[in-house]
């Protein structure tokens, strides 16, 4: 592993920044197959015409394809653009939905380095002083003092250190934008409050709203198919309702429990709207949520609207880069939700859009817009302890551990009710250490669990992931023997579809017995009333 | 315009400097528009038992519907355990706060330093020897003497500590720009001063006290009485006047760090402060330049928020 590579270098034309080595990477925890070298898979490099047409000088993969000038000019334009966007990301008009926090943590850092430990990426690079999520913002921060405040350049380079702008720093800091989850875990331990994953956010805004850069997954495949077809899974609404039909004849087949979901019932108390990539991924969940909420006799339904409003995808992939395409989509779940006059509106399993639509979008949805939101996890806590379901806990008896949707946990304070549920119905429930809001993410936040270009899927799983993985290995320590089957419950979309990487990728299942899914399924997998057996454990 | 006499100004304008300098920061991050819900767990003012694991109201079915509780106790123990104790730094990262907490506590000791020097000028005569004091004088000048003893004490200690830990860090040598060490030297040098006065000059502050009394009756003509002491009255006013033009303001930013960003829970209510803050903003023009976004500096955030995509 290259360390010592320091800030200024970052605008240095030279070959790659750092470099990541495998055999550097802190070892996983002993006694786990992952001992053997030989068990954990080799990190593709990067292919030659990949980084002939790709700004690829920052690390070891890329994620985003910033195609490389090819005239002085295209430079140039480059640095200009960063310039005005720059000057917007600062400015009250354009940036006033996170102006303070964002000039709070530019000016007042005392660069103490306390936040680097926190950071899951730093640690299990080995590291590496590139991905200390110092680092990026102490580029801004430069950045920042040098451009847009007065004070003349020897002043401010004598304040904040040198830097300098042009085509290389900006590329490679749009790829190093890209290297931090923005779990804000780092923020959770600065004494003063500054907030280095806010700075990445910001950051990506700024590419994304002046300079239209921004990674295909999120912005091509995700928001922007979204808002012109219903879902970023491509689905409209008549395969949607097609999908629906199919598990809810699946589960009762299953659980011997019918069930029908309704669809754009006007009044109901509750408009559910998962993440759509769990219909298509797993089925399991929406037929677990549907099983659940009819047993309870709640009075729910799903939206099939796609146009003028999103009714049956909650994804909100703008929350991750780019605040434009965050309140679009807002607005358009809350109009799904208006228009059916529900009571209230439940986020099904998943974090980023239980975050995106209760807390950020609270300031943004007014009038009639401002629909009351709630996490399913309290929804399904009140169901489960309110007596209208019969449970057999001994259905669950396998080791269980709960990880903690950054999002949902950290960022939202919603921590107990999931976990009263396993304690309820799983009698071999264990935390992960450490858990609640100290949780480490599972690599795959801001995005990165849709982001595979190249070998970028390398990268989050051997950095991003490792250390969720270490921390799901240590879990079951007691019981490594792949016969004994193992759950991880992850109750958010993305980090189920992080959890599904890892797995597929080390091999969990096959060489430790560790599965994972998410809280509902669990549910019902106890619920009395139902045939055993609704968990489908792999192979 | 003699000696005394500058110097006084120089103190007047060193402590309208440091009123100004913190007014102007204040008013420039308070008058900053309402930004999004962008809270960290725990929040300092939840109660009982989620106070203990960092819960929220967002774990309850129908939370608004429920009363809000909010503990000014649980905020107010926070907040001083942070400010007194660095409570953060001490969980986070143990091997700084051994330095860091006793230079900030020392500086807290040195600031409540001047507030009994400034009791003192009051309270104790000019000219009158320790011997004559009265009980509660006396007291008082045995409290200063402890407060100016602990306060420089642990205030040189931390900060040369910090200095060396700046200097051979190898973790920090890239985030140690000369500014930083340039802040540090400054606080050593004046605590240096402070020393030579202490020991040598004027251990029962009997000319500090005089020249306090001179600050607060504007009687300009009252000299320091000893250059030594001169000396650490300019360099003290420079640097009164120097922090909150610095990072270092972060002595009360922290404020808004953490109550109005990371512990800012507050819902928006239909027809609140929050809601009328909202639609104003919303009317914001927008100029980003990126082609999704089809700004055209005319359309504001509304505007915007509405529009389709192109298809």
């Amino acid at each position: 592993m290259k360390k010592g590579v320091k800030v200024e270098d970052i605008g240095k034309p030279s070959g790659q920044l750092a470099h990541v080595d495998v055999q550097d990477l802190p070892p996983f925890i002993s006694a786990s197959p992952y001992d053997n070298p030989a068990n954990v898979p080799p990190w593709k490099p990067l292919t030659d015409r990949a980084k002939q047409e790709y700004e690829a000088t920052l690390d070891d993969t890329i994620a985003l394809n910033i195609p490389k000038p090819k005239t002085r000019e295209e430079e140039q334009e480059l640095v200009r653009r960063f310039l005005s966007g720059l000057e917007k990301l600062f400015s009250r008009e354009n940036n006033w939905a996170f102006l303070q926090p964002l000039i709070l943590s530019v000016e007042h850092c005392a660069r103490c380095q306390t936040c680097i430990e926190s950071c899951h990426i730093y640690e299990m690079s080995g590291r590496n002083d590139l991905y200390r999520p110092t680092f990026r913002s102490e580029v801004l921060r430069r950045l920042y003092f040098k451009y847009l405040k007065p004070g003349g350049r020897f002043f401010r380079k004598w304040q904040h250190g040198d830097i300098d702008l042009n085509w290389t720093t900006i590329a490679r800091l749009i790829e190093l934008s890209y290297r931090c989850n923005l779990c804000r875990r780092c923020a959770q331990t600065c004494a003063i409050g500054v907030d280095n994953g806010l700075i990445a956010h910001e950051l990506r805004k700024l590419f994304s709203q002046e300079m239209g850069i921004h990674p295909k997954e999120l912005h091509t495949k995700g928001s922007v198919l979204q808002l012109r077809v219903g879902s970023s899974t491509g689905m409209n609404p008549v395969v949607a309702k097609d999908n629906i039909e199919f598990i809810d004849e699946d589960t009762a087949e299953r659980t011997g429990i019918p069930i029908e979901t309704p669809w754009d019932k006007e009044g109901a108390d509750i408009l559910l709207i998962h993440n759509a990539g769990e219909i298509l991924a797993r089925p399991e969940d929406h037929g677990a949520f549907a099983t659940i909420l009819q047993a309870a006799g709640i009075s729910w339904t799903l939206s099939s609207e796609s146009q003028e409003a999103l009714g049956y995808d909650v994804i909100n992939y703008g929350l991750f880069y780019d605040d434009v395409m965050m309140i679009k989509v807002a607005v358009k779940h809350a109009k799904a939700a208006a228009k059916l006059k529900v009571k209230k509106i439940v986020l099904g399993e998943c974090g980023h859009a239980h975050k995106a639509l209760t807390t950020i979008a609270d300031r943004i949805l007014t009038g009639d817009l401002n629909i009351p939101r709630e996490s399913a996890m309290t929804l399904l806590h009140d169901i489960v302890f309110s007596g209208k379901i019969a449970f057999d806990p001994s259905r669950n008896d396998f080791p269980v551990t709960l990880h903690d949707p950054c999002n949902l946990v950290r960022l939202m304070g919603i921590v107990e009710p999931q976990r009263r549920i396993l304690r309820h119905t799983c009698p071999r429930f264990r935390e992960m250490t450490p858990h609640g809001v100290d949780n480490y993410c599972c690599g795959g936040g801001s995005g990165f669990a849709i982001m595979s270009s190249h070998n970028f899927e390398d990268w989050r799983m051997q950095i991003a992931g490792r250390k969720k993985m270490d921390q799901i290995l240590n879990a079951f320590k007691e019981e490594p023997d792949p016969s004994i089957k193992k759950y991880v419950c992850a109750p958010c979309s993305n980090c189920k579809g992080q959890i599904r990487d890892l797995s597929n990728y080390y091999h969990l299942w096959e060489k430790c017995g560790i599965h994972f899914g998410g809280l509902v399924e669990l549910i019902v997998n106890a619920m009395k009333d139902a045939k055993p057996g609704y968990l489908e454990w792999p192979g | 315009m003699n000696g005394a006499v500058l110097l006084h100004l120089l103190t007047y304008t060193s402590v309208l400097t440091f009123v100004a300098a913190v007014a102007f920061r204040f008013y420039r991050i308070a008058s900053m528009p309402l930004h999004l819900r962008w809270e960290i767990y725990p929040v300092a003012h939840e109660t009982g038992e989620k106070a203990r694991y960092g819960g929220s109201v967002l774990e309850e079915v129908d939370w608004w519907t429920k009363p809000r509780r909010k503990s000014l106790i649980n905020e107010l123990k926070a907040t001083i355990l942070e400010m007194i104790f660095l409570v953060a730094l001490f969980r986070h990262n143990r091997k700084l706060w051994y330095w860091s907490f006793p230079f900030h506590f020392g500086l807290y000791l040195l600031v409540l330093l001047l507030g009994l020097l400034i009791l003192g000028s009051i309270r104790i005569g000019p000219g009158i020897p320790v011997i004559q004091l009265s009980g509660l004088e006396f007291f008082l000048l045995f409290l200063t003497k402890i407060t100016a003893l602990l306060g420089l004490v642990l205030a040189t200690l931390g900060a040369a500590e910090l200095l060396l830990w700046r200097l051979t860090s190898e973790e920090l040598r890239d985030y140690t720009p000369p500014a930083a060490i340039f802040n540090l030297l400054f606080f050593l040098v004046v605590f240096a001063v402070a020393w030579a006065n202490f020991l040598f000059v004027d251990s029962d502050f009997v000319l500090s006290r005089a020249y306090i009394r001179s600050l607060l009756t504007f009687n300009l003509s009252v000299p320091a009485g000893h250059p030594l002491l001169a000396l650490e009255i300019v360099l003290t006013g420079l640097l009164i006047a120097y922090i909150p033009l610095t990072h270092m303001s972060h002595f009360f930013i922290k404020w808004f760090t953490y109550h109005k960003i990371l512990w800012d829970d507050e819902p928006n209510i239909p027809n609140s402060s929050i809601e009328k803050k909202i639609l104003e903003q919303v009317q914001y023009p927008v100029t980003w330049a990126a082609p999704h976004i089809k700004a055209d500096g005319k359309k504001n955030w509304a505007d915007i928020a509405g529009e389709e995509i192109d298809p």
